[in-house]
């Protein structure tokens, strides 16, 4: 590996990071905006540079107040709480939430200089798998800070947190394996290639067309990971005062809101790349437009690649923002039906997606 | 895998081990183990098994650990008291630990000799380590052992319904 090499490596893990991060920022944003104009309030709109100057800049200013106010408050540790892992839980949580990102293809490849660079910061050859594993570490950090808080509201947000991570994780992995039984890989990249080109001449060629079963399953199971309404569980203000994170502040608080934004973000990235054809334009290939009545159009090939990577990134943002209506629209459920949920609908039901699509798939296979 | 790699690894995992072992929190020992499982699927990783890898993530730092820490709080344990009552259990456990390091010595040494943990240097056959091949080696070579540890784990999940039932 020479030194461009690496650099182009440390340039392209820099840039998703920064990509997760910034999305994560916007999406409290987002979130605050959004659930103002559901509940018919105006929302944040009051930070003001240095009080009543006119300096109201809408977005940017509340984007930049928040996170400034929320590093800039006292970081507080409960006397009976345990301090390493105190300190230690947030980190934890959102390692895991941050790097995940890292094996979600962005984009096909770019040429540059004569050199073809694959979008994919992590060429891993089982994605689907290092995803899996890291959404399960991502349950430490949660239940970390439930423990080391010392304080039992906390301890039940946290204990809360895990079984639901734990119950759901196996829906979510199922509901996973029908789509890997479709396309015959675990890797992302190759998973969003074969979803190039139109199905019937008509509809894109995306996972959802042929496992939609598995899109619901994946989709709610993926709130449900991220720990957010209607699955909040473990964080119910009314019974919980805020779960698992009640006795942090400052910092640390505002760590844990940001992995909430980046589990969305994470469910957002996967659902377009499984099921949305991930950085897929309808009609785009890599020379240029081809239509289904002949008409061709060509583009170049750097144009070709930045477009795949805008679509990308308008799907997943459009996914964040699905998420977020969704959390803003659908009432708490209770602990019971959560359960029940995860346990006696998600999972039979993914149970039988698998068979089902392993049956086809073997038909389709000794029909050929 | 360079030597230096697997010594610090060595050390971290060793080290990892025994805090699982000496710490008097049953949290932390918890928390060790699932370090060390990370680091063994770190090896795994190091060691072109990059499928072993994520699976040891997956099943043990990722499921089975979570478990443990989720007992552990639902019961709140709490740090457990050097007590002196339990000295005969210490006695017992000294004795079979110097015996397993007698045995793992004396194999050591046995195969040492023979020079068969010389181990040569061989360019990795194709596709080693990803999905494909071990599956293919656990469906036809591995698939009687296969079977009966999922046979295994059935019975391990009905047990626990009817336990769970009583």
């Amino acid at each position: 590996m020479t030194l461009i090499d690496l650099a182009i490596d440390a340039i392209l893990v820099l840039l998703v990071i920064g990509m997760v991060m910034n999305l994560g920022g916007l999406l409290l944003w987002v979130e605050r905006k959004g659930s103002a104009v559901l509940q018919d309030r105006i929302g944040a709109n009051r930070a003001a540079i240095l009080g009543k100057m006119p300096f109201n800049l809408g977005i940017i200013n509340t984007l930049v107040a928040d996170p400034i106010k929320l590093f800039t408050k006292e970081d507080f540790v409960p006397p009976g709480a345990d301090k390493l892992l105190h300190t230690l839980a947030p980190i934890v949580a959102v390692v895991p939430a941050i790097i995940t990102m890292l094996v979600v293809p962005f984009g096909d490849v770019i040429t540059i200089g004569g050199r073809t660079i694959e979008l994919q910061a992590a060429k891993l050859n089982v994605g689907i798998l290092y995803v899996l594993a890291m959404v399960s570490l991502g349950v430490y950090g949660i239940v970390l800070a439930g423990w080391s808080s010392n304080n039992r509201w906390a301890l039940m947000g946290g204990i809360r947190a895990s079984a639901q991570m734990i119950s759901y994780e196996i829906a979510m992995g199922l509901s996973l394996i029908g789509v890997v039984l479709t396309y015959g890989t675990i890797d992302l990249q190759q998973i969003n290639r074969a979803q190039g080109g139109l199905l019937g001449g008509a509809l894109p060629n995306w996972g959802i067309f042929y496992q939609p079963i598995a899109f619901l399953i994946f989709l709610t199971a993926g709130i449900a990971e991220s720990k957010r309404a209607p699955f909040d569980l473990p964080e119910a203000e009314p019974e919980l005062i805020s779960g698992y994170f009640t006795e942090y502040s400052g910092a640390k608080q505002a760590t844990f809101m940001l992995v909430d934004f980046l589990e969305s973000i994470i469910v957002a990235g996967l659902i377009t790349t499984l099921f949305f054809g991930g950085w897929q334009v309808p009609f785009l290939e890599r020379d240029g437009l081809h239509f289904p009545w002949g008409g061709f159009y060509p583009l170049p090939s750097l144009l070709v690649s930045l477009t795949q990577v805008g679509a990308f990134t308008i799907k997943v943002a459009f996914f964040c923002w699905l998420q977020i209506m969704i959390r803003w629209t659908l009432p708490r459920f209770r602990y019971d039906q959560l359960m029940n949920l995860g346990w006696k609908i998600l999972l039979p039901l993914a149970l039988v997606n698998v068979m089902v699509t392993a049956l086809i798939v073997l038909v389709v296979q000794s029909m050929k | 895998m360079a030597p230096y790699i697997f010594y610090i690894l060595a050390f971290l995992l060793i080290g990892t081990a025994m805090a699982v072992i000496l710490h008097p929190s049953p949290v932390y020992s918890a928390l060790s183990l699932v370090v060390m499982m990370s680091l063994l699927a770190v090896y795994f990783l190091f060691l072109d098994a990059h499928l072993i890898g994520a699976l040891q993530i997956i099943v043990y730092a990722g499921a089975v650990m979570v478990l443990f820490l989720f007992v552990i709080m639902l019961l709140n344990l709490q740090t457990e008291p050097q007590e002196n009552q339990r000295k005969t259990i210490r006695n017992v456990a000294v004795i079979l630990c110097a015996v397993l390091v007698g045995e793992l010595c004396y194999f050591l040494g046995r195969w040492g000799s023979q020079g068969e943990l010389m181990m040569s240097q061989q360019t990795l056959p194709e596709g080693f380590g990803s999905i494909g091949a071990l599956s293919g080696r656990l469906f036809t070579d591995f698939l009687l052992p296969f079977e009966i540890t999922s046979v295994l784990l059935l019975v391990a999940a009905v047990g626990a319904v009817v336990l769970a039932r009583r």
